[in-house]
């Protein structure tokens, strides 16, 4: 039986979402107001909120200090392959976990997490040799690789908790049609799954995209992608907070549009088997 | 037989031209990482003057201060030759050269002029003698001040005054209800920021980081000295929030004319005496960094300065950049196409002796300031390291960052100035201790 709400209730509550909305909103907001300020006028005191000149000049000059193309197609090739490289390994992981538990899966799965407990410099210099080493030190294949490891351990347990709500008894008929093991995960499970990958993919391209600590240390003009974009742009004696906001807009640009369109997709997937 | 001949002739003949080919198309590239400031990404925009004249490529890698040092710190300790010219300051320099992992600068050219570097900064970036970086610009800090508020409030700002003068300066130019706070300085945890001021403040008042013997020194009169009249003179006259003001906020409060005077780096001068960012640019004021009477003055010194990491594979081209872009002729390149105001400031001689530059007014107090810091004698009592507003040793930016840390929270009103000096003190006796001293 539903609950009743009156209409007073419901004024209130939709200001309080839309309250929490806008202040959430808030950064973006005056990000993108400050990228059309000149640096005089981004520094006001008392802010000036729209009545302002509108300039151009911030995008301008970021365009004519660095290579943003090349920036934003490293980002999403790192972004992107990292995801896909972290999805095909960890789907087999996620399956054989799922459905075919042995004794030591859940310890496997809470020594996985572990890994993102450590903090991240503690094995630059291990890396950095390495990669060194390897010669690989700015390459984007190093980058797919170091983001997929990074966030192999969530794609695992985002894809095991999606695998665990689907009935292990389809997946057994599946078998009894004589469906080898590719196709019960390629044919059975995936699709019945999709929601929850889909998520998986697009939280994890978000993660890579907005990976600031490696993206950095590890490139230098090759394939430094967008978050070695903005951090050009940051200066401790400067006022550049107006071509800071400009570049800042440029590079969430791409991931913002992405998340709109797919917010459905999103929500859906964080929410799969949340209601029985 | 003349077939073979024509055939091996045309193999040479291809062979030439494709080795000519390769040699054109590989044109030497070098990788320099900088930091972003306006000096700086001026000369990225005359980089292209210099590819023209000696067919070299430059790739710039252009960070954040905070992010270049960890990034190229990482590099030079793993050899990992990503760079071909590092920016550095002067903490970084004499340490990296005593540990040989920067190229000496002890064969520039006749025409460089070494002898033409500022003494000050020379010796900042030297180790034993030997030249390592050479320095881009430098800097010092001096005070900055409204002088129509200073005349209002019936005073006038001596060339060189005390901390005295400056406190009750600050108190009578105060006006809560005008927004006007009478003096803005740093006070944001960072070893960089409020760190690197309260240490300059602090040789000033007779302290210093360490004895003769590398004993932490925070339980003297002299750090308590230093802390309290800080706080209580910010407190009287400085702004709200002051504890997490750094250069930024503060270059903004002065350009907006809520502050009566800042001390800080020299190289603010251009932008608060610039009429496009600053609403107060007619009538800013110079004077030298205060002092006790102790015989040393409050003012640091640092600078920015290009050097080149001992793995670099164009350790040849990396050298004709840096005596390209560190020259006179880049000081005359910029004055001719932006003004004598703009030209990278405090790294040589010859430019203070410029008539055309004399006439920009804040040159003088610059050089003055320069002038009157040494790093190698920072503080009234003897002390063992290098440094003016740091000590250069490898464990200081960790010490320093917690210690301004802890100054900070004690202008915050967090903790008290007793409690802050006392933490200060553990802090830098455990960590010296652990590291062998």
């Amino acid at each position: 039986m539903a609950r009743a709400i009156t209409t007073k209730q419901k004024v209130i509550w939709t200001a309080l979402a839309w309250a929490f909305g806008l202040l959430m909103f808030f950064p973006i907001m005056w990000t993108f107001l400050t990228s059309f300020k000149t640096e005089g006028t981004a520094i006001a005191d008392p802010p000036v909120w729209f009545f302002f000149d509108w300039t151009l000049e911030n995008y301008t000059a970021v365009q004519e200090r660095s290579n943003y193309p090349k920036a934003l197609m490293n980002s999403i090739i790192i972004a992107v392959g990292s995801t896909l490289l972290g999805i095909l390994i960890a789907v087999p992981a996620a399956w054989s976990m799922a459905f075919v538990p042995g004794k030591r899966t859940k310890d496997v799965l809470l020594w996985m997490l572990s890994t993102k407990m450590l903090p991240a410099v503690g094995v630059l210099y291990p890396l950095v040799l390495l990669a060194k080493w390897l010669g690989v030190m700015d390459s984007r294949a190093l980058l797919i690789v170091v983001l997929m490891l990074i966030n192999l351990p969530i794609i695992v347990w985002m894809l095991y908790t999606y695998f665990k709500e689907i009935p292990g008894e389809i997946l057994e008929a599946s078998r009894m049609d004589g469906a080898s093991l590719r196709s019960e995960i390629l044919y059975v499970l995936t699709p019945m799954a999709l929601p929850g990958i889909a998520s998986t993919i697009l939280l994890n391209i978000i993660l890579a995209w907005n990976e600031a600590f490696w993206t950095i240390l590890l490139t230098t003009v090759d394939a430094a992608p967008l978050t070695a974009f903005i951090a050009s742009f940051s200066a401790p004696e400067g006022l550049f907070y107006a071509k800071l906001s400009a570049a800042s807009m440029m590079a969430i640009a791409p991931i913002l549009i992405m998340g709109w369109f797919s917010q459905k997709q999103l929500v859906r997937g964080l929410t799969f088997g949340a209601v029985k | 037989m003349s077939i073979m001949k024509t055939l091996l002739t045309t193999a040479v003949g291809l062979g030439l031209t494709a080795g000519i080919a390769a040699a054109d198309g590989h044109a030497k590239t070098i990788t320099i990482a900088t930091v972003n400031n306006g000096d700086m990404i001026r000369m990225q925009g005359y980089t292209d003057q210099f590819t023209e004249q000696t067919g070299i490529n430059v790739e710039w890698v252009t960070l954040e201060e905070n992010v270049l040092r960890q990034r190229v710190t990482t590099d030079i300790t793993t050899n990992g030759g990503s760079f071909d010219i590092m920016t550095i300051g002067m903490y970084e320099t004499p340490i990296w050269g005593a540990n040989e992992w920067l190229v000496p600068l002890n064969d520039l050219s006749d025409d460089y002029n070494v002898g033409d570097i500022l003494p000050a900064m020379a010796g900042g970036l030297s180790h034993d003698g030997t030249l390592y970086a050479a320095p881009f610009y430098g800097e010092s800090s001096m005070v900055m001040y409204r002088a129509d508020l200073m005349e209002a409030a019936g005073m006038e700002m001596p060339d060189a005054p005390t901390w005295e003068f400056i406190a009750e300066a600050a108190a009578a130019m105060t006006d809560r209800d005008q927004e006007i706070n009478g003096i803005c300085l740093r006070g944001k945890a960072g070893w960089g920021e409020g760190g690197a001021f309260i240490t300059a403040m602090s040789n000033s008042f007779g302290a210093r980081w360490f004895d003769e013997d590398w004993n932490a020194q925070f339980d003297t009169e002299q750090w308590a000295n230093t802390v309290n009249f800080f706080k209580n003179m910010m407190d009287a006259s400085g702004p709200a929030g002051y504890a997490t003001n750094g250069f930024n906020e503060n270059l903004s409060l002065f350009q907006q004319g809520k502050c009566g005077m800042w001390i800080d780096a020299t190289v603010a001068a251009s932008f608060v005496t610039n009429p496009d960012d600053s609403t107060v640019a007619d009538s800013v004021g110079f004077a030298l960094a205060p002092d006790n009477g102790l015989g040393k003055r409050s003012n640091w010194l640092w600078a920015w300065a290009l050097a080149i990491p001992a793995g670099t594979q164009q350790e040849a081209e990396a050298k004709q950049f840096i005596e390209w872009a560190t020259s006179t002729d880049y000081i005359e390149l910029v004055a001719a196409n932006e003004g004598w105001a703009n030209v990278p400031p405090g790294a040589r001689t010859s430019l203070y002796e410029n008539p055309k530059y004399q006439k920009v007014p804040f040159a003088q107090m610059t050089l003055d300031s320069i002038l009157s810091a040494d790093p190698n004698n920072s503080t009234v009592d003897p002390s063992p390291y290098v440094g003016v507003q740091f000590a250069a040793i490898p464990e200081f930016a960790g010490i320093a960052t917690e210690v301004s840390q802890e100054f900070s929270a004690a202008y915050a009103g967090q903790q008290t100035v007793e409690q802050a000096l006392a933490n200060a003190q553990e802090i830098t006796t455990e960590a010296m201790e652990a590291a062998g001293y």
